[in-house]
């Protein structure tokens, strides 16, 4: 039963989501067959059910959270201090946005409104950590294809050979390199073979891994609408 | 419009028919005890290496499941792989951590691995504390993830999942601490930095396969002879469409015309 019943359910409103994809759309008046006024009202309210399951989860997460980080700096574990920041910030960040700290105060006064401390740990402290993060990205991207160009095998160098087209050709140092290139072997200017090699090979070998995607998750679907899935107890 | 079912989506349905049908086929087959021969995914067969590797090295196996939340069906998908995963770390008594960016995944990914720990004999292994939260933000998840993996030095790293631009954040920090990585996405835009920073990468329909294929269960071994017929007869389509589009361009005739329009109609949305 404890199984049966999550299964049930997963089937019964997985069928009935893919159901409302080809039912008909209601006029503009709302009106309709019963049939079609149910689809429609599925359509528009399971995600917004989705989202306040999502809301009381967050009680788990943060609860987790708070536990796991408590039992660290209590015990001093190793890198017990990193916990204790992940502490002060979570309670005092929420501290802050719960009680609306220095902005317009009441129900009403948004947390995003100017003065707001909230706002400011957001302008000040959060949005410049996400730069430098998002920053790291360069250096990441720069060692990753150092290793991936590496000349290890044909397929490797087949790799390396079009990104230095693409990369060639999407700058004035490629259109310059190209110049003297005669128009009637246009084809072979590394701006045109970079358009060439993003919209040929490139689309083809992302089209395939779409039509493979999707392939996939019409088998998935299945195996968890016959209750076959993982994740409703199936699986293990 | 007074039926029920939209009619500018009816080939859509038919798709959707041909293809359930074809994956419903492999099932019943397998069920029949057909003889299934299922292909090779080299990434998937890594993972129970990596395990294995982790294990003898007496580090642990970090498994990120992206960055999205259960509406997603590569959580799905990588929540079933976590279950199998699950399962090998239970029966190496290898330590596992899997940080979580989503309440409700980090929900379903303890019930998962409380599942796969007892279906390995191994109920005692699981703790809750395998498992945790750390943020929604997708850039605070990745900073974590990065500061596990800098302290914890995981042998082997899974990251399988939606990812978005965190995805090489992620993957080129256990590739600088020299864990074996096995990517898994959907996300076709992030398929060249995982391929660039992980050994191997389960692209798209692997990725969905993956779970079918560590489960051994037949059924799911006969989805997945099912999903290779629905490949074989999208390639076959795509061949048809093209000649059909060619020769009806070069020759003029209006058969070809016909029956390409008629292709055209079925499969364009």
């Amino acid at each position: 039963m404890k199984r049966l019943v999550p299964r049930v359910i997963t089937s019964f409103v997985g069928i009935l989501l893919i159901l409302t994809a080809f039912g008909a759309r209601p006029g503009p008046d709302g009106g309709g067959v019963w049939p079609v006024r149910a689809f429609d009202y599925v359509d528009r309210n399971f995600s917004v059910w989705f989202n306040i399951l999502a809301v009381f989860a967050f009680i788990l997460g943060g609860a987790s959270l708070l536990k796991s980080h408590v039992a660290k700096v209590a015990h001093r574990r190793p890198d017990w201090p990193y916990s204790a920041v992940t502490l002060v910030s979570f309670v005092g960040v929420l501290a802050i946005g719960m009680l609306k700290l220095g902005g317009p105060p009441g129900l009403q006064g948004e947390v995003t409104d100017p003065g707001a401390w909230f706002q400011i740990v957001f302008d000040a402290i959060y949005d410049p950590l996400l730069a430098t993060l998002y920053a790291l990205l360069a250096f990441f991207i720069t060692s990753a294809a150092y290793r991936a160009f590496r000349l290890r095998s044909p397929q490797a160098a087949i790799l390396l050979a079009s990104a230095f087209i693409v990369l060639l050709g999407r700058t004035p140092l490629g259109t310059w390199l190209s110049d003297p290139v005669p128009p009637s072997l246009g084809f072979l200017r590394l701006d045109a073979l970079s358009v060439w090699i993003m919209s040929v090979p490139n689309l083809a070998g992302q089209r395939a891994v779409l039509i493979g995607i999707a392939v996939g998750v019409t088998a998935l679907t299945l195996r968890i609408l016959a209750g076959r899935g993982e994740v409703d107890g199936g699986g293990a | 419009m007074t039926g029920w079912w939209d009619p500018a989506v009816w080939n859509l349905g038919v798709i959707i028919a041909a293809m359930a049908a074809a994956i419903l086929w492999g099932i019943h087959r397998a069920r029949r005890g057909s003889l299934l021969r299922v292909r090779r995914i080299a990434g998937v067969e890594a993972m129970a290496d990596a395990v294995g590797r982790a294990t003898e090295l007496g580090r642990p196996v970090l498994y990120v499941a992206g960055v999205t939340d259960l509406d997603d069906v590569q959580t799905i998908a990588s929540l079933g792989i976590l279950g199998a995963v699950g399962r090998q770390t239970a029966r190496h008594g290898c330590r596992l951590v899997m940080p979580t960016d989503r309440s409700l995944v980090l929900a379903a990914a303890r019930e998962v691995l409380r599942e796969s720990y007892t279906a390995a004999g191994r109920p005692d292994g699981y703790t809750p504390d395998m498992v945790t939260y750390i943020s929604d933000d997708q850039f605070g998840f990745a900073a974590r993830v990065d500061g596990i993996i800098a302290r914890d030095r995981p042998a082997a790293c899974f990251l399988q999942g939606a990812f978005y631009a965190e995805s090489l954040l992620v993957a080129e920090a256990g590739a600088q601490a020299g864990a074996v990585q096995v990517a898994g996405t959907a996300m076709s835009h992030q398929l060249p930095f995982l391929v660039a920073a992980c050994d191997h990468v389960l692209i798209g329909e692997e990725f969905f396969a993956a779970e079918a294929y560590l489960s051994g269960d037949r059924d799911k071994l006969g989805s997945l002879r099912g999903q290779d017929v629905v490949k074989d007869l999208a390639l076959g389509l795509v061949l048809i469409g093209a000649a059909l589009v060619t020769l009806a361009a070069a020759t003029g005739a209006g058969w070809l015309a016909v029956a390409r329009d008629g292709m055209l109609r079925l499969l364009q949305p």
